[in-house]
């Protein structure tokens, strides 16, 4: 009988088959993937990775030429702008696709359908896609999406990017497909315009998305508004500006008015009353960047240099995508971001333009008091209100459909009520957030404009179209112009507006109007001889309206400090500049911690560090133990200093570092320094000691486990965008940190750096730490990274169609129309 | 002898060209139908198809690794099996096709005697 062999020898091949084509038995389907024919295998790049090609494809109106140098550069040459934007399109998915998928899946709301509602701890249906639906972010892309497409030159733009990206899409076979495709087992949707737009919103919430609403409301209830005030204040007046003190500013276009009964209901200090925890997601403090232009007067060559350096996240493969477009209406070269066309940060034949954050506060609370759990309507105004109510579906991977339903109201989308609290322990009440990037605007058109501007006045017109998130938008052209604009549709609030959560059933605490774009801080060809933007106030506190926000003050104050010192100006001044690892706030503090220490009282363990720390050269450097010394001991002061102001009191936020080394700085009998649970009264000796004291056992596990070196303590390193360790570069040699102008911290910092010469023929360098190809399996995944962590650059090549024979030239693809 | 030998090639050669239209499975199809076509006993029949993918695999990945400089065989080497270990990726997938192969050549070996079984009954 040999029925029996047969059926189990079939049974057990398709039991192998299953088990290997799907991930019912093991956590991956290995056959599927380990198929050398299908698989990743297939995305092992050879060294020698051919990227010639001829491609004809329908959807293009003419021929266009891509040289690619040797560091995977493509030069596009196009006879029509639609093709050029078409064929980046096309780069961008060639090299980028699934991260470009990855980052709009964020951005949607849309991580479960890949990725399902766990992964490991983290609760992604929750805390990440309930959370930017919530906050509206979808809905913002939906809104904004209409003004691009009512825009014929930005319609076209996004257009023929889509096509392009779609074409690439439509090449791909199972075994071409990007590796992280495989690994998740999902495939690629079809790109739209609209997924363009959820991008920007992104964008816009890393960038515009970040408040301490709650925290604050949380300090108003618990300190006197004197406590309060001087804990965190609106401004400090040690930070130099972006546009200098001194700065005559006109008569405002529009004086909001404080709400009548704001004193007895909104500062309303120290009134018992409900804290609540901060964001349950927040963007990061410090992204932030540096921009600077010297002008003819202040430069050796006589003409302008623009630098800039945005600093993010840093990830691999990289937020930018290196590239140069050239038709017969304009050439432009720079950074630019998979998911969207044109250029963001670079130059063209005339002119350069670059960003810093302006970190201005778009995002308040108002609490909402609902009828009943139905949550149709709300009150507002004296009267029941009806809400919008939009009911968003999520897809979850292997699991049912999951219903969420938000209330949207006069302010925007009640992100936090009793369905959802973002894993917080609330009460239940009710918040909505009103945010700038809900308002419908067109960024995008920023960048077409700018990638064809040639001159002050085109620049102009085309930052005009920046409203959120709000920009230092810098500016150098041959022509000898430098320029810096505080740029954004900033709303006109009365002093701390938005800084508590407000009451949202009262029309007087809304926005009032918006500043009016002309009153923007800005300069054009100061007296200085150049402009600069670091993410401090773009004010002093003479501007008429109210800042609020983050702001960082060091790098700018130092940057100011040296551009002004500095003369003859050369591009090697300014590769060291913007590699700068100076640490501001310790140049600032350190001597008076020093200095109040009385030496003879240090014991024998601490003494060997306070020594280091005392001959330390102040700079950031990886191999010095000067900055881990530095930046433990001064964490552990500031823990000190404030820990019995803040001491039982619950979710309120810890003063900024700008604040505890202005009262170091200026006050030497700072209040703060005393501590109010003791009768003594504590000096910055006594804190200074106590501080080393507690700072011991951390400074000798750093020292015990050979991590006292400041590289090895911050531990720089780029993750992939899953966090897979064999995908990531990790440890990292290199310095600086939050507080110089090279701002590399842990997995942050400069994500491109630019710096442009505007002589007759541009000359520029540049680099960013990642690689122009996002297959893991590429040589040219993360070979940059190298290079950006010693500081050096590339000299970027601004290629001439005529140089299509030369020998940097190491690939070239044609595309025709089909 | 000559049967293995050409059994094998064929399966090879056919699991190459199947693979390049059809999902990577068809490797069963190919090595099931050789093994009806060219009748060997059931062991010889399963290390014909275990052996001739096992072959076919390995090398083709190890080639492809060695011209990627092991880059991506490396990380994902750690990735499955937390072990930086290219080589070992690509003894693992020799396996899954052998083990693949071997039991479909197997299944083709008893099929072959079915039918004639069932006629002398």
């Amino acid at each position: 009988m040999r029925l029996v062999p047969f059926l189990l020898s079939a049974g057990i091949t398709v039991l192998l088959i299953l088990a290997f084509n799907t991930s019912l038995v093991l956590p991956a389907p290995l056959g599927k993937l380990l198929s050398p024919q299908h698989g990743v295998w297939q995305n092992a790049d050879p060294a020698d990775e051919d990227y010639n090609a001829s491609l004809v494809l329908p959807g293009l109106k003419g021929k266009t030429e891509v040289y690619f140098d040797d560091r995977l550069v493509p030069h596009v040459f196009a006879e029509y702008d639609e093709d050029a934007f078409f064929v980046q399109g096309y780069l961008h998915a060639r090299f980028r696709l699934w991260q470009m998928d990855f980052q709009t899946r964020v951005a949607a709301g849309r991580l479960s359908e890949v990725l399902g509602d766990k992964n490991g701890l983290k609760d992604i249906l929750n805390r990440v896609d309930r959370y930017f639906r919530r906050l509206g972010l979808p809905y913002a892309a939906e809104r904004s999406l209409k003004l691009i497409e009512a825009d014929s030159a930005t319609k076209m733009f996004c257009d023929s990017y889509t096509a392009g990206v779609n074409a690439y899409i439509k090449s791909l076979t199972e075994s071409s497909m990007p590796l992280e495709y495989k690994l998740l087992g999902f495939q690629p949707e079809p790109w739209s315009n609209g997924k363009t737009a959820l991008f920007l919103k992104f964008m816009s919430f890393d960038l515009a998305g970040y408040e301490k609403d709650f925290e604050y409301t949380a300090a108003r209830n618990a300190f006197t508004k004197e406590l309060f005030d001087q804990l965190y204040p609106d401004y400090q007046g040690f930070v130099d500006p972006v546009v200098p003190k001194g700065t005559v500013f006109d008569q405002p276009g529009i004086v909001p008015v404080k709400p009548a009964d704001a004193d007895s209901i909104y500062f309303n200090y120290k009134k018992a009353g409900n804290a609540l925890p901060g964001e349950p997601l927040k963007p990061d403090r410090e992204n932030g960047s540096n921009n600077w232009a010297v002008g003819p007067a202040k430069s050796k060559s006589g003409h302008p240099i623009l630098c800039n350096d945005p600093h993010l996240g840093l990830n691999l493969p990289s937020l930018w995508y290196e590239i140069q477009l050239q038709t017969p209406r304009f050439n432009v070269y720079g950074a630019s971001f998979p998911c969207s066309p044109g250029v963001a940060i670079g130059f063209n034949d005339s002119c350069a333009f670059g960003f810093t954050n302006a970190g201005r506060d778009v995002r308040d609370y108002y609490a909402i008091r609902f009828k009943d759990d139905t949550r149709k309507q709300y009150w507002f105004n004296g009267s029941w209100k009806d809400t919008e109510l939009r009911i968003e579906r999520f897809k979850v991977k292997n699991k049912p459909d999951v219903l969420d339903t938000v209330a949207y109201t006069v302010f925007g989308p009640v992100l936090f009520d009793k369905n959802y609290t973002g894993g917080r322990v609330t009460n239940g009440e009710s918040y909505a957030v009103r945010w700038k990037a809900h308002d419908p605007s067109n960024e995008v058109k920023v960048f077409y404009l700018l990638n064809r501007a040639r001159n002050y006045n085109d620049y102009l017109t085309a930052i005009k179209n920046f409203h959120t998130p709000g920009q230092n938008c810098i500016f150098a052209a041959k022509n000898g112009d430098i320029a810096l604009w505080a740029q954004g549709e900033f709303p006109a609030k009365w002093k701390r507006q938005g800084e508590f959560v407000m009451p949202g059933y009262d029309s007087s605490y809304m926005w009032q109007g918006m500043i009016p774009q002309a009153e923007n801080p800005h300069q054009l060809n100061p007296e200085r001889g150049f402009v600069s933007s670091a993410n401090q106030y773009p004010a002093d506190s003479s501007y008429p309206y109210y800042m609020g926000g983050s702001f960082a003050p060091y790098r700018g104050l130092y940057i100011n400090q040296r551009l002004s010192a500095m003369q003859q100006v050369t591009l090697q001044d300014m590769m060291k500049l913007q590699t700068d690892n100076y640490n501001v706030l310790a140049g600032s503090v350190l001597p008076h911690m020093l200095k109040a220490v009385d030496e003879s009282k240090l014991l024998e363990g601490q003494k060997q560090y306070w020594n280091t720390l005392k001959s330390w050269s102040g700079y950031n450097n990886p191999q010095e133990e000067g900055p881990t010394i530095f930046d433990i001991l001064f964490d552990s002061l500031h823990a000190v200093v404030y820990e019995d102001e803040l001491a039982g009191v619950e979710h309120v936020p810890a003063p900024y570092e700008s604040v505890l080394a202005e009262g170091i700085v200026q006050d030497s009998a700072y209040r703060f320094f005393d501590d109010i649970r003791t009768p003594r009264k504590e000096t910055l000796q006594d804190d200074v000691m106590e501080a080393l004291r507690r700072a011991m056992p951390v400074l000798e596990k750093a020292r015990t486990s050979n991590s006292l070196k400041w590289y090895q303590f911050k531990d720089t390193h780029i993750n992939h965008l899953l966090a897979l360790p064999s995908f990531s570069r990790q440890h990292i040699n290199t310095g600086g940190g939050t507080y110089s102008v090279n701002a590399t911290r842990d997995d942050h910092g400069p994500s491109w750096r630019m710096i442009v010469h505007l002589s007759p023929e541009i000359e520029a360098y540049g680099v960013y730490p990642g690689g122009q190809n996002g297959d893991p399996g590429s040589m040219y995944y993360d070979n940059f990274i190298g290079t950006w962590q010693q500081g050096r650059y590339y000299r970027l090549w601004f290629m001439k169609k005529q140089e299509a024979q030369s020998n940097r030239i190491k690939w070239k693809m044609t595309f025709d129309r089909g | 002898m000559t049967k293995f030998l050409v059994s094998l090639v064929l399966i090879m050669l056919l699991s190459f060209a199947a693979c390049l239209y059809l999902p990577w499975w068809s490797i069963a199809l190919v090595a099931c139908i050789i093994a009806i076509l060219i009748p060997q006993k059931p062991l010889p029949s399963f290390t014909t198809g275990f052996l001739a993918l096992f072959i076919l695999w390995s090398a083709f990945a190890l080639l492809v690794s060695i011209g990627n400089h092991h880059l991506l065989a490396q990380k994902m080497s750690v990735v499955m099996f937390k072990a930086a270990n290219p080589f070992l990726l690509v003894f693992v997938s020799g396996l899954i096709g052998a083990l693949v192969a071997g039991f479909a050549a197997l299944t083709g070996s008893y099929a072959r005697k079915l039918p004639r079984r069932e006629t002398v009954r």
